[in-house]
């Protein structure tokens, strides 16, 4: 992300803006959704010079001038791959093991051999 | 007048424009209309629309046998249980999931018919096949999105499709919360004078046709049979309405259609505090059991998906099963793939669990995973929401307050969702759409029906049931 406050013509940006205020949504929402207007976003080429918070005009990828206020300049993405969850990062290794011992199982000792075992024994 | 009602006031025009195709011809009744009709009227053959794919660099994706989950499921079934489990690699398409079936033909229709760009509304896979496409085709292309709560914070899964559509050149108006996105829709395409490329279309349904018919080719060639068993991550429908349709003209007619979606009961779909509680962004109950037990609820005037027409049974997994299959495919199939197929993965572990080995089960999709949309990123999401997230049962999963992954796969087990229930909705959703007062005739009668994989007499039955209340 970029910390600069103001952009410049050209540049591209974010704008955010209020599409229906709260008296104006559709009825039967759920109430913590009807307390809130319904906002948007989105990214374009900004049509002049503004500072963040600014009513600015930016022409989208569709070539549409939309109207909002400057909510970020050069927006990017920050999400990540997260962190290894404690429950998740022993999967591998215990699934592993168990169909090592159940083909080790299955040789000759079943008559059930398991499907395509033999073609892989000599691997 | 407001500016919500005035533009929902204008909708029949707005849509009858933005579609290309006046959807009145195919009403017979307040109730019944011709489905078969309405999927025939774009005239492209099932080759027609495997070259128009071929030429859009869709489809002949690779079905691969999974070996060693057959065998990790075999270590725990009874013996000579353990049904043998494919999957149709649809990740390998340019976006990233079996979308681009349905967003070729979307685009193909639009630029046949000279329309300047396209507009959808999605959570994102579709969308990132729509921009795909549509640049392909040099149109323009607008995405609408319900992308954030009112604190400006979205799923990481939400935020990198909206990345990958922003990635291929479209227009991504981001939204908070709300079925007015619908609204805003109608306004862009009037504005814009687009086409509406919705998911429902009859073109983008026709799309996903071909996908059933190359996995009952696929498996002919593996197997020499068409499969068992096929089993579909199911949302507004349209994966199961179309894979089916192409099974069965492929011949493949005996094969048993399970729609499978994660369990996300008691979560409000149009609810802001909700809406990052999911962990999930499709495949969920929150869209498949609406949609299936009412279709016409969509952004067309007649939605062409319609799975009750053909899903033998419903499956529902936990969310922390989803998570906990996804790894093991990665770590046992050295195949890393996204939330939405590995639905589907989930229940067919559990299907297969109680099949002989010489059943067939094709998960019939992978979607592309990376960034945002890995489990990684949805489980440590879900903590910072405050989801309790832990290993043990997964029967204990609460949706929304406690993700619990399995400690072990033989854990996984997928539950049935009643059909007779969801049948029952239907026709009690269809009744309460026609006017008041207006009594089915024995045509409506026929036509429910065939909408419900049933016959006249259970749809009369139900009837009196719901009269005497
Ligand atoms: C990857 C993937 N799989 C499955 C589905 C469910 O498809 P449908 O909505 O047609 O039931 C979706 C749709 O959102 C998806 O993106």
């Amino acid at each position: 992300m970029n910390d600069a406050i103001r952009c410049e013509a050209g540049e591209w940006v974010e704008v955010e803006y209020v599409l229906l205020e709260v008296a104006e949504r559709a009825g039967g929402l759920p109430e913590d959704t009807a307390a809130t207007p319904l906002r948007a976003w989105v990214k374009g080429f900004a049509r002049t010079t503004a500072l963040i918070g600014d009513e600015i005009e930016v022409e989208t990828m569709s070539g549409r001038v939309v109207a909002g206020h400057l909510s970020a300049i050069s927006p990017g993405y920050t999400h990540t791959f997260g962190t290894p969850p404690p429950q998740i990062v022993g999967i591998g290794r215990d699934l592993r093991a168990r169909l090592a011992t159940y083909r080790l199982g299955g040789l000759g000792v079943d008559a059930n051999v398991p499907q395509g075992l033999d073609e892989r024994a000599g691997e | 007048m407001a500016r919500y009602q005035d533009v929902m006031a204008r909708k029949g025009e707005i849509m009858k424009r933005a579609l290309g195709m006046d959807y009145a011809q195919f009403e017979r009744s307040p109730i019944a209309f011709d489905y078969e009709g309405m999927m025939a009227a774009h005239g492209y053959s099932l080759d027609d629309i495997r070259r128009i794919q071929r030429a859009a660099g869709v489809g002949g994706t690779p079905l691969l046998e999974l070996r060693n989950i057959t065998d990790l499921v075999r270590s725990y079934a009874g013996s000579g249980h353990g049904a043998r489990i494919f999957v149709k690699d649809e990740a390998a398409n340019m976006a990233g999931s079996f979308k681009d079936r349905r967003a070729s033909m979307s685009i193909h229709v639009a630029s046949e018919w000279g329309y300047a760009g396209v507009i959808a509304a999605t959570s994102g896979n579709y969308g990132a096949a729509v921009a795909s496409q549509a640049a392909r085709a040099g149109l323009a292309c607008i995405i609408c999105q319900e992308t954030f709560d009112s604190r400006h914070v979205g799923q990481p899964e939400i935020v990198e499709k909206s990345r990958l559509c922003e990635a291929f050149g479209a227009e991504v108006v981001q939204m908070t919360v709300g079925p007015e996105l619908f609204f805003h829709m109608l306004e862009l395409l009037e504005q814009t004078g687009y086409l509406s490329a919705s998911l429902y279309s009859p073109f983008g349904v026709s799309g996903i046709e071909t996908l059933g018919a190359e996995l009952a080719e696929d498996m002919i060639a593996a197997t020499g049979a068409p499969p068992t068993h096929v089993v579909v991550t199911h949302a507004g429908g349209g994966n199961t309405t179309g894979t089916a349709r192409g099974l069965k003209r492929a011949g493949a007619v005996d094969t048993q259609i399970v729609s499978a979606s994660v369990d996300l009961s008691g979560l409000h779909m149009a609810s802001d505090t909700d809406f990052n509680r999911k962990s999930f962004t499709t495949g969920h109950t929150g869209f498949g059991v609406p949609f299936a037990t009412w279709p016409d609820r969509a952004d067309v005037p007649r939605n062409a998906a319609r799975s009750l027409r053909y899903m033998d049974r419903y499956l529902t997994v936990t969310q922390g099963e989803v998570f906990y299959v996804t790894e093991a495919l990665s770590k046992l199939e050295g195949l890393e793939r996204g939330p939405s197929g590995n639905t589907a993965m989930a229940a067919a572990m559990s299907l297969a669990h109680e099949l002989p080995h010489d059943a067939t089960v094709v998960v019939q999709e992978t979607e592309y995973t990376g960034a945002g949309k890995h489990h990684w990123s949805q489980l440590a999401f879900a903590r910072e929401q405050g989801v309790e997230v832990r290993a043990g049962d997964p029967a204990e999963n609460v949706p929304g307050s406690v993700i619990v992954v399995p400690e072990r796969p033989e854990q996984i087990q997928a539950k049935d969702f009643d059909l007779a229930r969801m049948r029952r909705s239907y026709v009690r959703n269809a009744l309460s759409h026609a006017p008041e007062g207006y009594e089915p005739n024995p045509a409506d009668i026929v036509f429910l029906a065939e909408d419900t994989n049933t016959t006249p007499a259970t749809v009369e039955e139900i009837i009196a049931e719901l009269a005497a209340g």
